[in-house]
């Protein structure tokens, strides 16, 4: 899969966070949906939820396992992808498209670009396993 | 994220290896640790390799469970002092389900006793429990019998509704096996021990063989059009469906045969003479009522429930733990089996789930999910 351009960058829990302006869109990697397999269930935070950096607010469940996704940064909730809860199927389809999870108005974008890039998160995928 | 899905062990263990190992990675099958195996988890995904099963056929290895011979006259008498089952009226050609219980009235394993004829018995136990189980057989015996555990040999699953019209392409001897029968059939010139059973609600046959004639069948079987390979996430999610129990999970060593649900695996002879390990509190439990039994759970939502999620009552009070739970693809809502107090098990009763400190409505229903096919 085409990796998007370069305004994204990425987590050590394999999350992807796309930046426009202050907001930041937030998914699963396509690595993540590669190695949860089929997603049956997704749970996304509420509105205008304020979320630190590192803190839980959704969920991702495959046929196999529920897993945690993480607030890449620290923000305030602002809008969510109803979308995947109707057909969570989307997540493994288009995991860094239309698969996103929500999307927070960021605090500090410096913390954003010190996040991976889509070489260093390559690099550090190749590094698992 | 997903820490759980992700090796994070930077030195795994040391895994045994089943015979068709190497076919597995070859197919593209994520490998897993089972009960101290590498087992094929998934191949091109679970819930395309679930839907394949109910729809056509799914092959699986099994070669991890355990398989054993009794062997000498007192077999069948020998082994009933370890099981609620009727041994001694399994006919040759026969295949019945029972448990190993301890003197607790909690289950050691439940497993599979053929009777393959020539005062034989032919045991195939977890993959997990098969130490525990022959080491406890294998103490109990008396002298007429003789065990012998087949480490040699693999196991084969042919699973769903083209399961007979596939085997029928390689052996029509086999294709008339009847339901819970077995027969020693030669398939592509491999002689193999056929019963006609499995753990997915569906017909289909189990298939042991000698380990170094495994691929050769294997592979025979996977030519066939309607057949793909599925693995251990399939065989899961199939058999919850299907209301089958998971030792571990679902049953175990402080679980009673009353409290699984399982009280038919008592033979009608042996309700007379109650004269195996637990006898005395499962006899009780059967005349009095036990305190817990095993239901099936429909959440409400879309949230899947898993093992170890704690039930409420309506009223607010305890009332048990989810045993197994998951996404059922046949039905595309969450399902799960688990043990409630026994004034909470009448089907449709209202329950709660706890899932992430959240209560999730949730009722009782009767098993199984997915209605048997099974080739009565």
């Amino acid at each position: 899969m085409a990796k998007p351009p370069a305004d994204v960058r990425y987590t050590r829990e394999h999350e992807w966070i796309r930046l426009d302006g202050d907001i930041a869109t937030v998914g699963i990697t396509d690595h993540a949906q590669e190695q949860l397999g089929d997603v049956v269930f997704v749970e996304l935070p509420e509105i205008g939820r304020d979320v630190a950096a590192e803190e839980a607010c959704a969920v991702v469940e495959s046929v196999k396992a529920a897993s945690d996704l993480y607030a890449p940064l620290t923000g305030k909730v602002v809008e969510t992808n109803q979308t995947i809860i109707d057909d969570p199927s989307i997540v493994n389809s288009d995991a860094e498209g239309e698969g996103w999870f929500f999307r927070i108005e960021i605090d500090d974008t410096d913390a954003f670009e010190a996040l991976m890039d889509a070489a260093a998160y390559d690099e550090y995928v190749e590094t698992l396993d | 994220m997903i820490e759980n899905a992700l090796p994070d062990d930077p030195t795994p263990k040391k895994l045994r290896t089943v015979p068709l190992d190497a076919w597995h990675r070859a197919l593209g099958a994520r490998m897993v640790e089972f009960a101290g195996y590498a087992m094929p988890v998934q191949y091109q995904g679970v819930l395309a390799e679930h839907l394949h099963c109910r729809a056509q056929a799914t092959l699986f290895d099994v070669s991890h469970m355990g398989q054993a011979t009794l062997t000498g006259a007192p077999a069948a008498a020998a082994l009933e002092r370890l099981v609620p089952g009727d041994l001694l009226g399994l006919k040759p050609g026969r295949q019945r389900y029972t448990l190993l219980t301890n003197e607790v009235g909690g289950i050691l394993d439940d497993l599979m006793v053929a009777n393959p004829g020539g005062e034989k018995l032919f045991l195939v136990v977890n993959a997990s429990r098969k130490e525990i189980d022959f080491t406890h057989i294998a103490a109990n015996l008396p002298s007429g019998v003789q065990f012998h555990e087949h480490d040699d040999r693999a196991l084969l699953a042919l699973q769903g509704p083209a399961a007979a019209a596939v085997i029928s392409h390689i052996s029509a001897e086999a294709s008339q096996i009847p339901f819970m029968g077995m027969a020693a059939v030669t398939l592509a010139g491999i002689p193999c021990l056929v019963a006609r059973s499995g753990y997915t609600g569906e017909d289909g046959f189990e298939i042991s063989l000698p380990a170094e004639s495994a691929q050769a069948l294997a592979q025979r079987i996977l030519d066939e059009p309607e057949v793909i390979p599925a693995g251990l996430g399939a065989r899961d999610s199939l058999r919850l469906e299907a209301g089958l129990c998971l030792y571990g999970n679902d049953i175990d060593e402080l679980t009673s045969p009353i409290e699984a649900d399982l009280a038919w695996v008592i033979g009608r002879r042996r309700r007379n003479a109650w004269d195996f390990p637990g006898a005395a509190v499962i006899r009780d439990q059967l005349e009095h009522g036990a305190p817990r039994r095993r239901v099936g759970i429909r959440p409400d939502g879309r949230a899947p429930a898993r093992a170890l999620t704690e039930i409420v009552a309506g009223d607010g009070t305890e009332a048990g733990t989810v045993t197994s739970g998951g996404f059922s693809p046949t039905l595309s809502a969450p399902i799960a089996m688990g043990y409630v107090r026994k004034d909470l098990t009448a089907d449709g009763t209202a329950l709660h789930l706890m899932v992430r400190g959240k209560p999730l409505p949730a009722r009782v229903v009767p098993l199984p999910f997915v209605p048997h096919r099974y080739a009565r």
